[in-house]
């Protein structure tokens, strides 16, 4: 077991110990007290519409369930039969009136809470099938924001508000760029897996730093692409996007910023105004989306939401998203040195519907299992892995911008620009004060 | 005296060796080539769901029309492609060709495929079904759009590179 002090000699102020990310030992510790503990991420309510639905997931590696139950209430309960123990829910998704154990038939309300046991006779005579612990145990907390789910096992902790914290508003911004003021995740899921560690993903996400490099071959075949040749039109988004990968260090060191707050959150902003990925006025589709979002919420409103401009947005530790192409990103840690990553888009209800079709050609293009950009993003957390399992080098460097972060008006810390690693540093922050923590474990009602 | 054909038809014959030069381009890296193949307006698509039935409202793997399509494989040709550092090599075998509807000037052809890809200590296997459209053009058969159904299509996958 790894002592406070120990893991507190791994993070420094400008550097961090390599066994943070490599180390079995510390990532067992992470999904106790990380992903034990936090607000998890688990899915969104549009996933689960009618009493019934339901939605497999993980929290950490442990398997859940997100459903909506008979009285139309969201609940995360474990994927685990009381019995033996067995995965009940096997499918990704779908309804149900319960859930039903394949081994020996112990069947469960749509809230975890058992229904019917076959050959109840044969049980010890103290076996009460009405005991709450035997069940499909409900994670204590389950709390939405805007329509995201969380769940924390800790029985007791910060409410989800007071997690979230600013970091609330990059939620508002996805979901207040719905003329309707409604978001649904639709067009399926990408799923990603790389083998390195899970926190290399986020870090990657708000690293404004790296394009230029890591995907030169994406933006040097995009500026060289001819517009002359024929395109249905499905490319258009993210031809422009890899294009602006390439845009100058000064664009980065002047017009692109990042932010970080408490708990390990962060985003980086001003990357795109809309202007410069889908021809903003000149552009049909966008002029049809503005003229819906003016009608719905007034004029002043629509000037607010289209001058944010939030790149990806870090909530910690297990989602990514993107308000202005509406993606969220959910992490999977599996093993210190493997992840998987799935990749799911919204629909902006009462927005033109070619907007959710360029949503969907931007993930195939930029952020896609087969993409031209991403594929080189999920080589360098490979390489990563590969770099650290060597003891060459004890420590990572993470002091960039160190010397001229600023504090925030919101109660966060922002680089001087987008190039600081201040979002590392953030989360590391985050993820000392976690570990170092033992976690209220929840308690299991007593019957 | 009859006519002898002027191009070669659309026949299972033909059409099947056709898929075969096309696999082994593609395992000869030689993506200039194959990207010659299609036609001016062609797509090229690699659904993410099994019987997905949308190319635009629904994730892919890939999805190009040709403009894209020219995209990817000029970055194949990229020195800075760094997931293509070190190179993949490919071996495809191709069968089970069915022709599924024909006329005179396009045909729909259905195939079955393997292919191994190794890199950097590493060997993957794909395998999945395959439809070309294909079409007459200048004497030549053409791809005016392929399909690839892989048969783990909604697996975690690490990033596809190389072209099916």
């Amino acid at each position: 077991m790894q002592s406070a002090e120990t893991l507190a000699s791994y993070v420094q102020p400008a550097r961090v110990h390599r066994r943070v990310y490599s180390d079995p030992a510390i990532f067992e510790l992470e999904l106790e007290r990380i992903f034990g503990n936090a607000w998890i991420y688990i899915g969104h309510e549009s996933q689960v519409k009618m009493p019934g639905d339901y939605f497999r997931t993980f929290i950490g590696r442990k398997p859940v369930v997100l459903v909506r139950d008979a009285n139309g209430d969201i609940r995360v309960i474990h994927n685990q039969c009381a019995h033996r123990g067995s995965m009940v829910v096997a499918n990704d998704k779908g309804n149900t009136d319960e859930f039903q154990c394949c081994y020996h038939g112990w069947t469960y309300h749509l809230d975890g809470r058992l229904k019917a046991v076959p050959l109840q006779h044969g049980y010890p005579s103290d076996f009460d099938p009405k005991n709450p612990k035997t069940a499909m145990t409900q994670i204590p907390r389950v709390k939405s924001y805007r329509g995201f789910v969380f769940a924390s096992e800790a029985a007791d902790g910060p409410s989800l508000e007071d997690f979230l914290g600013y970091m609330a508003t990059s939620f508002d911004d996805m979901v207040d760029r719905a003329p309707d003021g409604e978001i649904e995740i639709a067009g399926g899921v990408f799923k990603h897996g790389y083998d390195g560690n899970w926190k290399i993903y986020l870090e990657n996400l708000c690293d404004a730093a790296h394009p230029w490099f890591t995907h030169r071959s994406s933006i040097e075949a995009a500026q060289q692409q001819s517009d002359e040749v024929y395109s249905d039109g499905s490319g258009e988004i993210a031809v422009r996007q890899m294009r602006q990968n390439g845009a100058p260090y000064s664009f980065w060191e002047n017009q692109v910023g990042i932010w970080t707050y408490p708990n390990g959150h962060s985003y980086l902003g001003d990357y795109h105004d809309d202007a410069k990925l889908v021809a903003a006025l000149k552009d049909p589709v966008f002029r049809d989306y503005i003229a819906a979002m003016e009608k719905k919420k007034g004029k002043e409103a629509t000037r607010r939401v289209l001058e944010t401009r939030r790149w990806n947005s870090n909530v910690y530790p297990n989602l990514s998203f993107m308000s202005q192409f509406q993606q969220i990103r959910v992490v999977h840690p599996i093993a210190v040195d493997r992840t998987v990553v799935h990749t799911y888009n919204f629909r902006l209800k009462g927005a033109p519907e070619q907007m959710f079709r360029n949503t969907i050609s931007f993930a195939n293009i930029v952020n896609g299992t087969g993409s031209l950009v991403l594929t080189d993003d999920l080589e360098i957390y490979n390489r990563i892995r590969m770099g650290l399992s060597s003891e060459g080098a004890e420590w990572i460097e993470i002091g960039r911008g160190m010397q001229s972060d600023v504090p925030d008006a919101h109660g966060g810390r922002r680089g001087k620009n987008s190039t600081s690693e201040v979002y590392i540093r953030n989360m590391l922050d985050a993820w000392l004060g976690y570990m170092t923590t033992p976690p209220e474990r929840a308690m299991r009602a007593a019957s | 005296m009859a006519r002898l054909p002027s191009r070669p038809a659309l026949d299972l014959r033909h059409c099947e060796q056709f898929l075969l030069q096309e696999a082994r381009l593609l395992d000869d890296g030689k993506f200039d080539d194959w990207l010659a193949l299609f036609t001016a307006d062609a797509w090229y698509w690699v659904p993410s769901e099994p019987d997905q039935t949308d190319r635009f409202e629904t994730v892919s793997l890939i999805s190009d029309d040709k403009r894209l399509l020219e995209t990817r494989v000029r970055r194949l040709a990229s020195p800075r492609m760094y997931s293509q550092e070190p190179r993949s090599r490919t071996s495809r075998i191709v069968t089970n060709v069915t022709l599924e509807e024909s006329s005179a000037q396009s045909c729909t052809l259905r195939s079955k495929f393997l292919m191994i890809e190794y890199r950097r200590e590493q060997q993957r296997l794909f395998g999945g079904t395959a439809l070309h459209g294909l079409v007459q053009q200048d004497g030549r058969i053409m791809i005016a759009w392929k399909r690839i159904d892989l048969v783990n299509c909604d697996a975690p996958l690490d990033g596809i590179t190389i072209p099916f």
